[in-house]
């Protein structure tokens, strides 16, 4: 029986088919301005979390640049919304830049270093990266610096934009909401991301995705039967990144603030990381479980230690082991259970449950 | 002219070489066997012959076209299958992928598909089974199923017996005698009776030089050659 069609695979389709209805649904039923800043990360993190697994989970590649996919996109968008203003024309400019640029570097760092080992492909990638960072933090008059840019997003997504005008001529609500251009900002990042992920989905199910999963599995075996691995990898490897590159500036028209904590630190590659092991490497459903919980963990866990130490304030030590400072340590110890618990990602593993077992 | 030509092939493995001026004609059709004991150099002259090894000096010419040099994926274009003899499948994709990813369109020729499944019935009832799971002999016919999903003029097999119970062997011998009526089949195989019931032309490799080459027929009429450069009464 095929992984996908087994009793877990269900159980993952259906908690993903959940979470893709909660977000859909996201500003009506978290009506709070942090849970709608956390739904957009969530949305923006699934389809790079996903587009990282198409190059690790799906075909063995392992890149550090992937952030500098992100934030060139993301950069890309604010440098023209900040040069040009905010009308669409300059949306549409710095989104193409962004991809643009990213698809040249792509290219070349794929075809002159996919050949070369896995661990040399992925120190020129660090190394790459690493350039983009320095160079984002030290052009100031482009990039802002250390500062980043602040810039104005078009105007449907403005506050102070009426999608929908009320008998009384001020905002309409509905179950509460203002139909305002925060409304319209949030559902711009939601069906942005969900085309993405859709595209990534149907990617990997086509024979294409077939092809990816079996050079990860043995390349000069994918070579002996007519495929050029090379040539593949370096595809994945630009799909991947005009990917992340859209990202990045779906989440700078959001965001309206772009710099290099938010779009090139190595802070974010290390969630991507994290993410594509906690849900699960080759497969995109993880892709979205792991984004999911490691956002939440990161808005939300502060939050649950501080209502647990207050719960827990007669007793010894626990509140001081529950003490909201120490959050990263109890991350890093669930992070640890994770691993442990779920060896391959939470959607890997689950998704084995009814399939046979080897030694038959 | 020969379907496959090796000329003065020469393989060097790091500092070691390993083939000594090979020279092999394969005409077109049927099954050409290539003999020879443990470490003799059979397996790296298929491995030369796909651009896995890249032999100099020497050369392998396909329908005249010089192989030499070019990529593995290219020859395997050209209409040369390799089933090597760890069979080279995909064990973490199901079988149907498995020989999806042999087609040239992604898709599967259903007159085609319905044959080899004739051939070998046990890949149908695992369709949706992931390779890994399959039995010895299941991956065995798995390998040579995806070698004959399209097309091809030469299919390069090496020791597609080791291992398998006589059962599949006999199985496995009577699939060949089909696929050979439409394909050249170049075979490496250390069970002689297996390769004498199969093969029209034959070669034996020794200590990585072609030590005898000739019809099958005349080898096995000759005990003393064979147990010469077989030892096979050993």
């Amino acid at each position: 029986m095929s992984q996908t069609r087994t009793t877990g695979a269900l159980i993952v389709k259906t908690a993903v088919l959940a979470i893709g209805a909660a977000l859909l649904f996201a500003p009506f039923l978290f009506q709070d301005v942090r849970a709608l800043e956390v739904a957009a990360r969530i949305c923006i993190f699934i389809v790079l979390v996903a587009s990282y697994d198409l190059l690790i989970g799906y075909t063995g590649i392992v890149s550090f640049a992937h952030t500098m996919f992100f934030g060139i996109g993301a950069y890309g968008t604010a440098i023209a919304l900040k040069q040009m203003g905010n009308g669409w024309d300059a949306v549409a400019l710095g989104t193409l830049a962004g991809m643009a640029l990213s698809l040249v570097l792509a290219v070349a760092i794929g075809l002159l270093s996919l050949r070369v080992k896995a661990i040399f492909f992925a120190m020129i990638t660090l190394a790459a990266a690493s350039v983009v960072l320095v160079l984002a933090s030290q052009l100031n008059q482009i990039t802002g610096g250390e500062d980043g840019i602040t810039y104005r997003a078009p105007s449907l997504f403005s506050p102070a934009t009426q999608l929908w005008q009320g008998a009384d001529g001020k905002v309409a609500t509905l179950f509460g909401v203002k139909m305002n251009g925060k409304l319209a900002g949030y559902y711009f990042v939601f069906l942005t991301s969900l085309a993405l992920f859709v595209f990534m989905l149907r990617m990997t199910g086509s024979p294409l995705g077939t092809v990816l999963k079996a050079i990860r599995e043995n390349e000069a075996r994918a070579e002996a039967i007519g495929y050029r691995v090379v040539a593949y990898r370096t595809f994945v490897f630009c799909i991947a990144a005009l990917v992340a590159s859209l990202a990045g500036s779906s989440y700078a028209i959001w965001l309206k603030y772009t710099g290099p904590d938010t779009a090139l630190s190595f802070a974010i590659m290390i969630d991507i990381l994290l993410m594509v092991v906690i849900g699960g490497m080759g497969t995109m459903w993880g892709a979205v479980i792991g984004a999911v919980l490691m956002v939440l963990a990161q808005y939300y866990l502060r939050d649950l230690m501080e209502l647990a130490a207050g719960a827990t304030a007669d007793l010894p030590v626990l509140p001081h082991l529950l003490e909201p400072d120490r959050w990263l340590f109890w991350l890093g110890i669930i992070f640890i259970l994770l691993v442990y618990f779920f060896p391959a990602g939470i959607a890997g593993t689950i998704m084995r449950w009814g399939a046979p077992r080897a030694g038959r | 002219m020969s379907l496959l030509s090796i000329t003065a092939m020469q393989t060097r493995i790091g500092q070691y070489a390993v083939l000594h001026n090979i020279s092999l004609e394969v005409p077109e059709g049927g099954v050409f066997v290539l003999l020879g004991r443990n470490g003799a150099g059979k397996t790296t002259t298929l491995r030369s012959i796909m651009g896995l090894w890249t032999p100099s000096p020497g050369s392998v010419t396909f329908r005249g076209r010089d192989l030499t040099g070019m990529h593995t994926a290219e020859i395997a274009r050209l209409g040369i299958a390799y089933v090597p003899e760890n069979m080279g499948i995909f064990g973490g994709l199901t079988v149907e992928e498995n020989l999806v990813l042999a087609t040239a369109t992604g898709r599967f020729d259903k007159v085609r598909l319905a044959r080899i499944t004739a051939l070998f019935p046990a890949l149908e009832t695992f369709w949706t089974k992931q390779a890994w799971a399959l039995s010895g002999g299941q991956k065995q016919m798995l390998a040579v199923a995806r070698a004959i999903i399209e097309p091809r003029a030469l299919i390069l097999i090496d020791e597609p017996t080791k291992g398998l119970a006589p059962s599949i062997v006999g199985a496995m011998a009577e699939a060949f005698r089909e696929i050979a009526q439409g394909t050249t089949i170049l075979l490496v195989e250390q069970n002689f009776q297996f390769a004498r019931s199969l093969g029209r032309d034959m070669a034996v490799i020794e200590d990585g030089r072609i030590a005898h080459s000739g019809t099958m027929a005349e080898f096995a009429a000759d005990k003393a050659l064979q147990d010469r450069l077989l030892a096979l009464s050993a």
